[in-house]
């Protein structure tokens, strides 16, 4: 009874919704709690105001309540390190299960006053967790920075960034202010590619092995490298020119035409002929080869070309999942 | 743990325990001096800390012989030096977080305990540069990235604006008079009268300049000579030492005659001594204290801590004129085999002399007659000191001349006494009140004379009248080794060191002597009717809520106003100069197609409106160059001239 009361008590005080676009710490959002080395400090006041009493030191009372106040006015500036800061969600690039999904935010800070010490973790965990997953930010003042949180993938499919913690216990550690943030920004989550397994070179459309024309490599432009590149195409002297990795791209796809059919994969368990399309579609881009796709809900035409990759691999990654679903249904404004 | 943060940490430390040194015992110092350089070094070097057994076996043999050379484990001084030792200790084990953490709250603790020795001016300020060494230590450990110069202000502002906030509680604060267990402790390093006199003691003591007391009068002062500060009365002379004795059956005090009222206010700093210090002769006083049949004053518990009390007194007075025979006996009471040559003297004054009062007058006049000679450093005297005194050295103080006075007229069968106190006083422009200090000690006669009672007479006025009328340093030879301020210092030195007492004197009365009574007398001055405990604790947590609110609302207002920038709020100045006009701008229409519209709709005004428009559009999405701040600052102060000319 008391816990579905707290439970309840809880929901509306921290009225968790998921959040688009720009977030900005007001007042009503920011919480704050005395820490346990707050606590300590009151103990340590309480012994010295009987030492006060006890021996009449009027010194003993200014710095008691000097310390006292100064306790109080911290709370206000640990709260004052969150206030009116702005928040607003970037994207998050899309990884591959097993590598970290980083969830770019952007803080913007346009008070004179440079905000110390912010906590990032994912709600629930420790903030003073020495877990890699606490990131420790500064925002200096009339800046705006990008943060990348980083969060482990464990599956295949849309991974929520979730419910964040922002918190805050500078200058002093006596309070504990904090902030949720949730924003409808998620990764997705490829699945992991399988290692060393052959294209099914066998299974082009219109036989066996069969190249197209060699033709002609009609050069149509660069663009920006993807991890899976095919280290050939890497335009090496935009490189040199320090514009980056920059990938050339064909008009005329070269090399082979090569089906990539869920039907032909041989594996029994489905995350395993997952992770084996996951492979083809890199090594079939990485080849310049022409490549279909064929899974249980749907085909994609052969193409080439990193638009066609990712389809491809989104294909895979998202395949037989629910639609993605938000965490507070029903508290959603 | 990083380096500077230990170093912050060592330095609190340090800036805590260094005011304790001079009355830790030795080894504690030395032990503490050489764990802070044994950490200093660990911390620079980046060696290891050492291992947790040798530290426990370090704190538990330093415990032990602490306890063995205290022979207790309670009291004060135990408490404190365990504390120091603890605190040292503590540092050698500075692991984690929570380590610094005990150790910033404990460097808190212990300048409280600085405030058991000296609570002056210089003591607070520097504990208060130390508290801000503690709390810009305690921010590097939340914040280990900020630089130190960002740190030391983020702490001073915190110190800073805790401050109003303080003297509000400082203020409000119920007081309860302590102590809450235990005794009150003797006050630590003082210096005083005793109830004992001996040749040298006074001697020892003038040479002190600290503060005995201090005394504003709220009737015309009396002149310097008649400011006889009555302390304790010595009765019993062992051939050496004069001794209060053990009383006998007496008439209780009574006096009667009385003229010449005085009422004053007496701050006595602590002497750990059970009597008070009055002008003779004290009728009234505001505190609860006993007048003992003597005429000392005298209160239950010893002076431990600065006492005020309000004193009326009266300067022309007759004192006990009826006495019983047990008590004029003691008056007359003298070592037989003791001094013969002075008692062969007086006797022979009695029988030449007629009344009391020509034999007083008479020895008086030995002594000027005599070459007696008024010194600080007189001859050290034999067993027969009165003798020794009296026929051969010639030179003394003031103890040496009550002394023999009062042996004279006790051999000579007056009844007689030597009273200890304070003669004279230094006025003090700067704060109008005046300073008795312990180079104005001091020791004179009462005889008791028929019908007159008993009457002050002071052998050292005969000798060296200057010493009543001027002081000390006018009284003695200018080849006495006196402290620097005793003798004649410049005039600019002498009015520094006023300047100084009057503030100390502030201080003294209303931050350290801001107790229940003067809390009550603050608040009715300032217009609190019917005051209770209950009344100043609302109205304490009204006024920190209030304050605290004002703090808040201060700051989200400088958070709140950084969010729209300077020509953003002047142009919606001019946006809502259009609205009252009755064109309201759209939150999806642009500046330029607002600007349109309303040039259309007011068609009056286009000109300006299509001027704002411009300058604000200009402004906004001109790119900000660094250098161009001050062309962009005029353009802006442009602007806003435009809007505040703008009138529909």
């Amino acid at each position: 009874m008391l816990t579905a009361l707290q439970q309840k008590f809880r929901t509306w005080l921290f009225r968790p919704k998921i959040e688009s676009g720009t977030v900005t710490l007001t007042q009503r959002r920011i919480f704050i709690l005395p820490t346990r080395q707050g606590l300590m400090l009151v103990c340590v006041l309480v012994l010295m105001m009987l030492g006060n009493i006890n021996y009449n030191l009027s010194l003993g009372y200014v710095l008691t309540f000097l310390l006292t106040m100064m306790a109080v006015i911290s709370m206000l500036h640990a709260f004052r390190n969150l206030a009116h800061l702005e928040i607003y969600a970037g994207h998050a690039h899309p990884v591959f299960r097993g590598e970290t999904a980083h969830f770019l935010l952007y803080f913007n800070n346009q008070s004179q006053s440079p905000r110390y010490q912010l906590g990032l973790v994912k709600t629930g965990e420790s903030f003073w967790s020495t877990a890699p997953a606490t990131l420790k930010i500064d925002v200096p003042a009339r800046q705006v920075i990008e943060v990348a949180f980083p969060l482990p993938t464990t599956q295949r499919g849309w991974l929520q960034a979730g419910r964040l913690t922002l918190a805050t216990e500078f200058p002093l550690g006596l309070f504990y202010a904090w902030s949720y943030l949730h924003f409808d920004t998620r990764c997705l989550v490829y699945p992991k590619p399988m290692s060393d397994v052959p294209l099914p070179l066998d299974n082009s459309p219109d036989g066996v092995g069969k190249r197209s024309v060699a033709g002609d490599d009609d050069f149509a432009g660069l663009r920006k490298y993807v991890a899976g590149d095919a280290l050939p195409h890497i335009a090496w002297k935009a490189y040199a020119r320090e514009q980056g990795l920059q990938v050339k791209q064909f008009s005329t796809p070269l090399g082979e035409e090569v089906w990539l059919d869920f039907f032909a994969v041989s594996d029994r368990n489905e995350e395993d002929k997952l992770a084996r399309m996951t492979r083809w579609v890199l090594d079939a881009e990485a080849q310049g080869l022409r490549y279909a796709l064929r899974l249980p809900d749907g085909e994609l035409s052969a193409a080439n070309g990193i638009t066609h990759r990712n389809e491809c691999l989104r294909r895979i990654a998202l395949f037989n999942l629910p639609a993605p679903r938000t965490e507070f249904p029903s508290a959603r404004k | 743990m990083n380096k500077p943060l230990t170093y912050g940490l060592l330095l609190s430390i340090l800036m805590v325990i260094a005011p304790h040194a001079d009355h830790l015992p030795l080894w504690v110092s030395s032990l503490c001096a050489g764990l802070l350089v044994w950490r200093a070094y660990l911390a620079y070097s980046g060696h290891p800390l050492p291992q947790r057994w040798l530290l426990l076996l370090l704190t538990l043999a330093s415990t032990g012989v602490l306890l063995i050379s205290f022979r207790t484990m309670f009291g004060r001084e135990v408490g404190v030096t365990l504390l120091m030792l603890l605190a040292a200790l503590k540092l050698m084990e500075l692991r984690a977080a929570r380590d610094a953490v005990a150790l910033i709250h404990l460097s808190c603790f212990i300048i409280i305990t600085n405030f058991l020795y000296s609570q002056s001016i210089p003591t607070a300020l520097y504990l208060l540069a130390t508290l801000l060494v503690i709390v810009t230590t305690w921010v590097h450990l939340q914040a280990p990235n900020i630089t130190l110069k960002p740190r030391l202000r983020i702490a001073a502002v915190l110190l800073l604006q805790a401050v109003p906030l303080m003297l509000i509680l400082f203020v409000l604060f119920p007081r309860i008079q302590g102590p809450l267990w235990g005794l009150p402790q003797n006050a630590y390093g003082t210096s005083g009268l005793d109830d004992k006199m001996s040749p040298g003691s006074m001697s020892g003591l003038v040479l002190s300049e600290a503060v005995a007391l201090r005394v504003s009068f709220t009737s015309s002062p009396p002149l310097r000579e008649q400011m006889y500060w009555r302390g304790p009365v010595l009765w019993d002379f062992d051939g050496r030492v004069w001794t209060k004795g053990q009383p006998v059956r007496s008439k209780a005090m009574q006096l009667d005659n009385l003229e010449r009222p005085l009422d004053y206010v007496v701050t006595l700093e602590p002497h750990n001594k059970t009597w008070l210090f009055a002008l003779e002769m004290p009728t009234q006083l505001s505190i609860p204290s006993g007048l003992t049949d003597d005429f000392q004053l005298q209160q239950k518990d010893s002076v431990t801590a600065r006492l005020r009390y309000n004193a009326h007194s009266q300067l022309t007075y007759r004192a006990n004129a009826e006495e019983t025979p047990q008590q004029l006996q003691r008056a007359l009471r003298i070592p037989a085999d003791l001094n013969p040559r002075a008692q062969q003297l007086a006797a022979e004054w009695r029988e030449r002399l007629l009344s009391d009062d020509e034999v007083i007058r008479e020895a008086l006049a030995h002594f000027t007659r005599e070459n007696f000679y008024y010194t600080l450093e007189p001859p050290l005297l034999g067993l027969h000191t009165v003798d020794d005194f009296m026929f051969n050295t010639r030179s003394g103080f003031c103890e040496h001349y009550a002394s023999s006075f009062v042996f004279l007229m006790r051999a000579a069968g007056i009844p007689a006494r030597v009273v200890a106190g304070y003669q004279g006083a230094e006025y003090n422009d700067y704060g109008n009140y005046y300073i008795v200090r312990q180079s104005d000690a001091h020791a004179w006669a009462e005889v008791w004379l028929h019908e007159r009672g008993w009457v002050r007479v002071d052998p050292t006025a005969a000798i060296s009248p200057t010493r009543v009328q001027s002081g000390l340093s006018a009284a003695l030879p200018d080849n006495i080794a006196l402290p620097f301020m005793a003798r004649n210092p410049p005039q600019w030195l002498r009015d520094l060191r006023l300047n100084w007492d009057a503030l100390a004197n502030q201080w003294n009365q209303w931050v350290l002597g801001y107790d229940a009574e003067r809390q009550f007398a603050f608040l009715t001055r300032l217009g609190m009717e019917s005051i209770s405990a209950m009344k100043m604790a609302l109205s304490m947590l009204g006024g920190t809520a209030l304050m605290i609110g004002l703090f808040m609302l201060y700051m989200l207002r400088r958070m709140a106003a950084r969010n729209t920038d300077v020509t953003q709020q002047l142009y919606l100045k001019f946006c809502r100069k259009l609205a009252r006009a009755g064109v309201t701008r759209d939150a999806h229409e642009g500046a330029q197609d607002f600007a349109q519209r309303a040039m259309r709709a007011l068609p009056r005004h286009t000109d300006s409106i299509r001027n704002i428009t411009a300058q604000y559009l200009a402004l906004r999405y001109s790119p900000a160059g660094d250098g161009q701040k001050a062309a962009r600052d005029s353009r802006i102060n442009a602007l806003r001239h435009a809007v505040s000319a703008f009138k529909i």
